[in-house]
């Protein structure tokens, strides 16, 4: 008879913020670039240096917060987490820890067993870290301080969560809230969103919660999954054989499903946080709160609402375009254009979501302007092009945002609206398919099939589908 | 003295600090912080219940920057006092992961 | 003409007038040094070949008309803690003994755009970590007056540079007193002025809630003449305040009719040289004796203002010098294996003990079961430092004190009793953790022959009144030159 256990879990979630510059200086925030070109004295520790905060960082911590229902500090403060590490220039980590700007929060979201509450303990601002890259040759490793300083939340769940299906959930829900917000574009393989998983597990019924660990290097939703599996396993096996759960920091390596602790002697878990002297007080005024929860913009929730009224689209179409800001956005840019909402739905429901799923894209990398959609669906619209060419056209468009005008002109590709000109052809290849000619005559209506098809291929696809089969049908009378 | 410092506690100090002490070191460590200690609590005789720890002596509050980029490209600066440099990177031992 | 011996504001006057070129001056500064930095050592760096070039730049400014401020072309030593481009700063530590900044400390630019010409880099106490100037990697200070005796610190070198005519003025930094102090044991006059007036931006930090950079010269003229060009609202510096009144030289008046003065007892008592005692009363006596009302009163805490200091100046100094591991600038340890046996030999070998000492009590009153007893404690105790100085100046305009216990201990003699060295700061600790400012100016000498300093000390932002009492104050006696300057 085996025992019955419940997973508990709760996520450290880390977000990128969409500034232009770092959370305490003046260097761009732009991912890539050569190594330490966005750095300067202060996010590179230099003695003497010392940071300024940038508004706009607070000002997108208190969205987020207000978009999952949290309190907002209006007297809050920074600490500094010391710890050594060489991403870390200064050796201490400026961060939140008494007075965090937001607060008891929380979001709602919904899974195969129904809705659910997962509660938000706290979200705090810091500065990301450089990066480190290992040369095999030297063994050594490279720091790249172009990442350090970037700003970043942490958003704190309480552990609410009891499965990889709330989990996935829930991230999903922080997703959209702060894509929708502009304050991330919260992209998991570029770490612009990274989770933390704290996990244990207890016999189902028990009032305590076990012994946690926390897992870090959770680079997808895939692997999350899979890692949060194999440590609710690891840890079952541990108490099944009467041993304990240690709290610690696992490492997560998704080829080997398999988590490692990253204990080492002079990793003392002791950060020794104190107020940093060299930042004041951050002081939230009841109108500067007030000036942001108004300027916050439409949320998933209103816009599915609003698009169920304003636009003739199916439920379904709203709902998985609303599923991405990115889809939403070129959605209502391209309907602003061309006024034909069920065309554009079109589009992306059926040609734009069969390319990213064989590309292996998700919708934020879409890449193609909302203008170049537009000038498609009108030429369609028009009958320049046939639906045939205009998906051939769509997927030059997908690649590499072209002109579909341009395009078209220079491709050759119009629809052939000359009616001469497919008469002679269709006469043709009467002449040429006697036997199928005779078959439609004998009544073998499926027939005319065959002819229109031969027809588009001799006009390179380009006839205009509606006159090849009435012309066909005249000459076959 | 009322503070006794314990080797443990200087060792774990040390991995704290990133300092080694040499075992001279380590005793007059142990005595230094254990003086420093017993003066220290001299501030226990002070009753400070009610009191609002004081980090900032002003009130001042809000010093933010705009959100515009203003430093170009700067790494000559950043790595001309570096060690060990690589690949316009900073070389050092390699990391355990 | 004995250029060495004028002040700031002279020497500056003269050059204005064309008497003197800026290369003169340069040159006079130079000598000295050649003569007496054998026996002072008040610089880790002299730039001889910087200088002359810098004096000739600024002489064409001043030809032109560019320059007309009272501090153009007058020669001046920084503290070795203000990072200057392209000039070794090393912090007096060995961890930094080939560090040359990128940058220069918003303090000095300042200094720079009025024209003053930077003859090198003052010695201090290894991270301005001390109160004798002995703790530098680079060989002690020794103080002018008499070079078997300390000049004080941690801005040792600065006073000590002043002093001896090495340079004309001289910034410092003080998070304890170590401006105020090493002015009294040098006989020359300094201000820390309140927190956040001169901008930290470019400063290498010990105490960041705590250190200042402040003017140390010949007299309070100069002072306030140099305290006003350095301070700015720097938006580099969260800390910076921002303030209308910065014009300090026009509180030089002799006149302290009406002006409240409070001696604080605890001031007086244990622990006091009864010479110092005498001086300081009687400098008390002449400004009373201007019109000023003066009288005793008790402020209490002054006790518990040391222990509440090393407990948050430790623990800040701690994580402030942390970033120095070896890896983006300055001593990296020559064999190592891994990580953090880079970082352990590096940071062991790099720093002195004075540093470890501090580094080692600052990480512990931080880690974790300790924070609040020890450091929250200390901000407390802080914050009641601070309400005994409100309600002080509630009467007083200002507080008069010694700037230290004694004059200048001799060398060697204080360092084996940490504690009792730090008990050498009473006086002038619990002004920093109240962020007021505070100057000492020379109000006579001991049987020795020691120089003696007097200390006044204002509200927030009241410089302008230690300023007045100390210029009246000053009226009443010449400045002394130190024997070795005389030579």
């Amino acid at each position: 008879m085996s025992k019955q256990y419940e997973t508990v879990i709760g996520l450290e979630v880390h977000v990128e913020l969409a500034t232009k510059t770092k959370i305490f200086c003046g260097c761009s925030t732009e991912f890539g670039g050569a190594p330490n070109t966005h750095t300067c004295p202060v996010c590179t520790g230099m003695p003497g240096s010392l940071p300024v905060l940038n508004k706009q960082v607070v000002e997108y911590a208190i969205a987020v917060g207000l978009a999952t229902n949290c309190q907002i500090t209006q007297y809050c403060k920074f600490d500094r987490k010391n710890y050594f590490y060489p991403d870390n220039p200064q050796n201490y980590q400026i961060s939140q820890l008494y007075l965090p700007i937001c607060r008891n929060g929380g979001v709602e979201i919904e899974t195969a067993a129904g809705k659910k509450t997962i509660g938000i303990h706290e979200i705090h601002m810091e500065e990301d870290a450089g990066k480190l890259i290992h040369d095999e040759w030297e063994n050594c490793s490279l720091v790249d301080y172009n990442r350090s300083g970037v700003p970043l939340i942490e958003i704190v769940s309480e552990p609410d969560m009891r499965s990889a299906e709330e989990v996935i959930a829930y991230l999903d829900k922080l997703r959209l809230i702060i894509q929708y917000l502009g304050a991330s574009d919260c992209k998991l393989q570029e770490g612009s969103m990274r989770a933390d998983v704290n996990l244990s597990v207890r016999e189902v019924g028990a009032a305590e919660f076990g012994t946690r660990t926390e897992m870090k290097n959770l680079n997808s939703f895939k692997a999350i999954a899979r890692a949060i599996e194999g440590e609710r396993a690891r840890q079952i096996e541990l108490i099944e054989e009467g041993k304990q759960v240690v709290q610690e920091t696992r490492r997560w390596d998704d080829n080997k499903e398999y988590s490692y602790a990253m204990r080492s002697k002079e990793d003392a878990q002791d950060y020794r946080y104190f107020p940093e002297p060299d930042l004041v007080p951050v002081v939230i005024s009841d109108e500067w709160l007030e000036r942001i929860r108004a300027n916050q913009p439409e949320l998933r929730t209103e816009k599915l609402e609003r698009y169920k009224k304003e636009y003739d689209i199916p439920d379904y179409d709203a709902e998985i375009i609303t599923g991405s800001k990115k889809m939403a956005d070129i959605f209502e840019a391209t309907t602003a254009i061309c006024g034909k909402p069920k065309k554009v739905s079109n589009w992306l429901m059926v040609e734009t979501m069969r390319l990213l799923k064989e590309n292996d894209m998700e919708p934020e990398q879409i890449a193609f302007s909302p203008e170049n959609l537009a000038k498609l669906i009108e030429l369609t619209e028009a009958g320049t092009v046939n639906s045939t060419v205009a998906k051939e056209v769509f997927e030059e468009v997908f690649k590499n945002n072209i002109d579909p005008n341009q395009y078209v002109e220079e491709k050759g590709l119009k629809t052939v609206n000359d009616e001469g000109a497919l008469r002679s052809t269709i006469e043709q290849i009467i002449k040429d398919n006697p036997q199928s000619v005779e078959d439609y005559r004998n009544g073998k209506k499926k027939a005319i099939g065959f002819l229109v098809g031969q027809t588009m291929k001799a006009m390179k696809g380009k006839a205009n589908p509606g006159m090849v089969n009435q012309i066909l049908q005249e000459l076959l009378q | 003295m009322a503070n006794i410092i314990s080797d443990e506690t200087i060792e774990y100090v040390g991995i704290l600090a990133k300092l080694e002490l040499s075992k001279e070191e380590k005793e007059q460590a142990k005595k230094d912080m254990g003086s420093m200690l017993d003066y220290i609590d001299k501030l226990n005789e002070l009753d400070t219940s009610g009191v609002e720890p004081m980090s900032h002596v002003f009130p001042v509050n809000n010093v933010f920057r705009e959100d515009v980029v203003v430093n170009g490209d700067e790494h000559e600066k950043t790595l001309a006092n570096a060690p060990a440099k690589k690949a316009q990177s900073f070389k050092v031992p390699r990391t355990v992961e | 003409m004995d250029l060495t011996g004028l002040t700031a504001v002279e020497l500056g006057r003269k050059i204005q007038a064309k008497e003197v070129t800026v290369l003169d001056a340069v040159r006079a500064v130079l000598d000295q040094i050649k003569k007496s930095e054998e026996k002072v050592n008040a610089y880790v760096t002299v730039d001889e070949a910087g200088a002359l070039k810098r004096a000739e730049e600024v002489q064409k400014k001043i030809d032109a008309g560019e320059l007309k401020g009272p501090l153009a072309g007058v020669p001046a030593a920084i503290k070795d803690n203000m990072c200057t481009e392209g000039l070794l700063t090393t912090c007096s530590s060995k961890i930094l003994g080939n560090f040359v900044p990128t940058y220069t400390s918003e303090a000095v630019k300042n200094l720079e755009a009025a024209g003053a010409v930077i003859i090198g880099k003052a010695n201090m106490d290894e991270f301005a970590m001390g109160s004798t100037t002995e703790t530098s990697a680079y060989g002690e200070t020794k103080n002018p007056w008499n070079t078997e005796h300390v000049p004080g610190g941690s801005s040792g070198g600065s006073c000590a540079a002043v002093a001896a005519e090495e340079c004309i003025f001289a910034l410092g930094s003080d998070t304890g007193g170590s401006i105020r102090q090493p002015s009294s044991f040098c006989g020359v006059t300094g201000i820390k002025p309140t927190y956040g007036t001169v901008s930290r931006y470019g400063l290498i930090a010990y105490g960041s809630s705590l250190d200042q950079i402040g003017p140390v010269a010949k007299d309070v003229t100069d002072c306030a003449t140099i305290l006003e060009v350095i301070s700015s609202h720097d938006t580099k510096d969260s800390t910076s305040v921002k303030r209308e009144d910065l014009d300090f030289t026009s509180a030089l008046l002799d006149d302290v009719k009406g002006m409240k003065i409070g001696i604080p007892r605890d001031y007086l008592g244990e622990g006091l040289d009864p010479e110092v005692k005498d001086a300081v009363l009687k400098a008390a006596k002449v400004l009373e004796e201007k019109g000023a009302v003066v009288e005793e009163f008790d402020l209490s805490l002054a006790e518990y203002a040391i222990p509440a200091y090393y407990v948050i100046a430790s623990a800040e100094a701690s994580s402030n010098l942390a970033r120095f591991d070896g890896i983006k600038y300055g001593y990296r340890t020559e064999e190592y294996e891994g990580l953090h046996n880079m970082y352990k030999k590096t940071r062991s070998e790099g720093f002195g003990p004075e540093v470890k000492r501090r580094i080692m009590l600052g990480s512990f009153v931080l880690s974790s079961g300790y924070y609040d007893a020890y450091y929250l404690k200390a901000l407390r105790t802080k914050a009641l430092i601070k309400q005994a100085f409100d309600r002080a100046f509630e009467t007083y305009d200002v507080i008069l004190g010694p700037a230290a216990p004694t004059t200048a201990p001799k060398l060697g003699e204080s360092l084996a009793d940490p504690i009792k060295m730090y008990l050498g700061d009473i006086y002038t600790i619990s002004v920093n953790l109240a962020g007021l400012p505070g100057i000492s100016v020379p109000c006579g000498t001991d049987k020795k022959g020691l120089p003696i300093g007097l200390q006044l000390i204002g509200d927030c932002f009241q410089e302008k009144k230690i300023i007045r009492a100390a210029y009246s104050f000053e009226q009443s006696r010449s400045y002394q030159r130190c024997p070795l300057a005389e030579m």
